[in-house]
C-alpha cells in the first residue's frame, strides 16, 4: 500500500475522541470496569485532595501509557508486568516529589495514597488492556480519558461527602449558620470510608438506571 | 365489618388495571390485605395452610413489643421528672412519655412506610409487611430526645440501604432496625451516646449516665441495683430498659412460635458464659461485675428477644441458631468490656453475626451432608 492511498488518521478523529469520552460514562473505570475503588474510598472525604489525586493519576496514567506504548514491541512477554511497574513507579515518585515541593499540605493529607497509585488497578488495567496493543497517541488519549472518568467519580463522591459530612466545599462553609441554629448537624458517617462505598453504589445505581444496557444479565 | 367489606369491593375496580387509580394498585392491595385475610386460593397440588400469614406474624411481634413500649413511655416520664427532682403520679409520667415517644413512632412509620409504598409501587409488587415490625422496633432503640429529622434520615437510610437494595422484606442480610441505629450511632454520635441523651430534657445538674456508661468509666459507687435494672427504672433507650417487660414479650413470641427459642436461649447463655469468663479473669473492676448484670444492662435483653431472633437475618439451621446466638452474646459482652469507644456492644454484635449467619448455615449443612455420606458408606460396606 503506497503512502498516498493510506490517509493519516487525524489527531482528533471521532475514533480517537471516543477514547476520551467513553470512560466518562459508558466505560467508566470506577463504576463500570470497577477499578481503583480503594483510592476512591480513601481520598474523597474532602474535595481538594480528591482533585489533586485525580490530577496525579492523570499525569501518571497518561505518561506511562505513552511510555509503555512506545516500548510495547520491545518488551518480552514474560517480564512485561515488571517493565510496566518500573515505568509506573518512576512516574509516581516524580509526581510525589512534585506534590511535596509545591503543595505540601495536600501531599500530607494524601499521605501514602500517592505512593499507592502504583497499586491502583486502573494503571495496570489500562497498560495491560490498551497501551500494550496500541500506538502512543491513542494510548495517551486513553490515559487522559480514563483518568478523567476516574476523577469525575472522585469529585462527585467528594462533593457529597464534604458537603454532608463537614458542611464545607473546598474548606469554605457553605451551609449557613442559621441551619445549625435550627438543629441541623453534620453527618459524621459521611466522613468514614463506608459511606464512600455506598456513594459509589448509589452512583452505579443511577447510572445503570439511565443506561439499561450496562445492567449485567 | 360487612359494610367495610362491601365498601372495599366497590372501590376495587378503580384500582385495578384500567381503573382511574390503577397506579395506586399496590397501595390499595396493601390496605385491603391489612384489613382482611386475602382470599387467594391455591389451585394446584395439596398445601397445608393455617390462618397465619406475613401480616398476622408481624402483628404478633408488634403486640409483643407493646409491654416494653408502654413501660418505656412511663419510664421516659419517670426519669425526666426524677432528674428535675419532682414527684409525679403514674399518669403524669406516662403522659409526658407519650408526648416524647408518639412523635418518634409516627415519624418512623410515616417515613419507612412511605418509602416501602413507593418502592412497591414502582416495582409493581405487593407491599411488604416487614416494615410493620421494623417501624415499631426503631422507636424502641433510640433515645427519647432524638431529633425527629435525624430519625427520619436514619429510617430512610435503613429502609433503602438495609433492605430495598437487597430486594425487600425477606432478602435483607442485616436487620434494618439495627441499620438505622448503627447509622444514628456513627453519623450523629452527639445524639446517640454519652451521658446527656438518655433522659428526656434532663436537668443539667443530674447525672444521666446509664449503667453501661458508668461501668465503662469505672464509676461503680452509685451503680444501679440489679432489681432496678431488671425492672427498668434506669435511663436508656425507650424500650430497652425493662428486662421484665421484654421477657413478657418473649413469652408471647415463644408461645406463638414466631421467634426461635434456640436463638434467645443461646444469646443469654453466650452473654453469661463470657461474663463468667471475665469474672474469673478479673483484671479490672468492670470484669468483676457479676455476669448476670450483663444480661439486664443496656440493650442486651431487647437485642436477644427482638433483634437477634429476626427470622430473616438469623441463622436458619437448628444447630446454626445455637452457634449464631451464642456468638452474639459473647461478642456483645466482649465489646462492652474491651472497647472504650462503644459502651453497648449488642447492636454491633448482632449486626456482625447477621453477616456471618449464612456462613454458619453453610458449614452446618456441609457437616450434615458429610455425616450422612459417612453413614451411607457404613451401611453399604456392612
Amino acid at each position: 500500500m503506497s503512502a498516498e492511498t493510506k490517509e493519516r488518521e487525524p489527531l482528533f478523529s471521532a475514533k480517537n475522541m471516543k477514547l476520551v469520552t467513553k470512560p466518562l460514562n459508558m466505560d467508566n473505570p470506577i463504576t463500570v470496569q470497577v477499578l481503583g475503588i480503594c483510592s476512591a474510598l480513601a481520598v474523597t472525604a474532602k474535595l481538594k485532595p480528591a482533585i489533586v489525586m485525580s490530577i496525579s493519576v492523570m499525569v501518571v496514567l497518561a505518561v506511562s501509557n505513552v511510555v509503555v506504548s512506545l516500548l510495547r514491541n520491545g518488551i518480552p512477554q514474560r517480564i512485561r508486568i515488571i517493565v510496566q511497574l518500573v515505568v509506573i513507579a518512576t512516574m509516581v515518585i516524580l509526581v510525589d516529589q512534585v506534590l511535596k515541593a509545591f503543595v505540601y499540605d495536600i501531599s500530607k493529607q494524601l499521605s501514602v495514597f500517592v505512593g499507592l497509585i502504583i497499586t491502583n488497578c486502573i494503571l495496570m488495567g489500562r497498560l495491560e488492556a490498551f497501551a500494550m496493543g496500541n500506538k502512543p497517541w491513542p494510548a495517551f488519549l486513553d490515559g487522559i480519558g480514563n483518568a478523567l472518568g476516574y476523577g469525575l467519580i472522585l469529585v462527585i463522591i467528594a462533593f457529597f461527602r464534604e458537603l454532608l459530612g463537614s458542611g464545607t466545599l473546598f474548606d469554605y462553609h457553605v451551609i449557613p449558620q442559621a441551619f445549625y441554629d435550627f438543629g441541623y448537624k453534620n453527618n459524621g458517617l459521611m466522613i468514614l470510608p463506608p459511606m464512600a462505598l455506598i456513594t459509589v453504589g448509589v452512583i452505579i445505581w443511577i447510572q445503570r438506571n439511565r443506561n439499561r444496557d450496562l445492567i449485567e444479565k | 365489618m360487612k359494610a367495610l367489606r362491601k365498601f372495599i369491593d366497590k372501590q376495587k375496580p378503580h384500582f385495578q388495571k384500567g381503573g382511574k387509580f390503577h397506579w395506586l394498585e399496590s397501595t390499595f392491595d396493601g390496605f385491603e390485605t391489612f384489613l382482611f385475610v386475602p382470599n387467594t386460593v391455591t389451585t394446584k397440588g395439596a398445601h397445608i395452610r393455617d390462618s397465619i400469614d406475613m401480616k398476622r406474624t408481624m402483628i404478633v411481634v408488634v403486640l409483643a413489643t407493646l409491654p416494653a413500649l408502654i413501660f418505656g413511655m412511663w419510664n421516659v416520664g419517670y426519669q425526666h421528672f426524677l432528674s428535675l427532682g419532682e414527684t409525679t403520679d403514674f399518669w403524669q409520667n406516662i403522659g409526658y412519655g407519650a408526648l416524647k415517644v408518639v412523635p418518634i413512632i409516627v415519624v418512623s412509620y410515616a417515613v419507612g412506610l412511605g418509602i416501602e409504598f413507593y418502592f412497591a409501587q414502582i416495582k409493581g409488587h405487593e407491599i411488604n409487611e416487614g416494615y410493620l415490625v421494623t417501624g415499631m422496633l426503631i422507636p424502641l432503640i433510640v433515645p427519647p430526645d432524638i431529633p425527629l429529622w435525624i430519625l427520619a434520615v436514619a429510617v430512610a437510610f435503613a429502609v433503602i440501604f438495609g433492605k430495598e437494595v437487597f430486594g425487600g422484606t425477606g432478602m435483607n442480610v442485616v436487620n434494618p432496625a439495627l441499620v438505622a441505629r448503627a447509622f444514628l450511632f456513627f453519623a450523629y454520635p452527639g445524639d446517640m451516646s454519652g451521658d446527656k441523651v438518655w433522659i428526656a430534657e434532663k436537668a443539667d445538674t443530674f447525672s444521666g449516665a446509664t449503667p453501661l456508661g458508668n461501668a465503662l468509666v469505672g464509676n461503680f459507687n452509685h451503680f444501679h441495683s440489679f432489681s432496678d435494672m431488671f425492672m427498668g427504672f434506669i435511663p436508656g433507650s425507650v424500650g430497652e430498659t425493662s428486662t421484665l417487660m421484654i421477657l413478657i414479650g418473649a413469652v408471647i413470641l415463644l408461645y406463638t412460635g414466631i421467634a426461635s427459642w434456640r436463638v434467645m436461649v443461646s444469646v443469654f447463655a453466650g452473654g453469661l458464659v463470657m461474663g463468667l469468663l471475665f469474672n474469673w479473669w478479673g483484671a479490672n473492676e468492670y470484669m468483676e461485675l457479676p455476669a448476670y448484670y450483663h444480661l439486664v444492662m443496656g440493650g442486651f435483653a431487647f437485642g436477644a428477644v427482638f433483634m437477634a431472633t429476626d427470622p430473616v437475618t438469623s441463622a436458619q439451621t437448628a444447630r446454626g441458631k445455637y452457634i449464631y446466638g451464642f456468638l452474639v452474646g459473647v461478642m456483645a459482652v466482649l465489646i462492652r468490656v474491651f472497647n472504650p469507644a462503644y459502651p453497648e456492644g449488642m447492636m454491633l454484635a448482632i449486626l456482625l453475626m447477621n453477616v456471618f449467619a449464612p456462613l454458619i448455615d453453610h458449614y452446618v449443612i456441609e457437616s450434615n451432608i458429610k455425616k450422612r455420606l459417612k453413614r451411607l458408606k457404613v451401611a453399604v460396606n456392612s
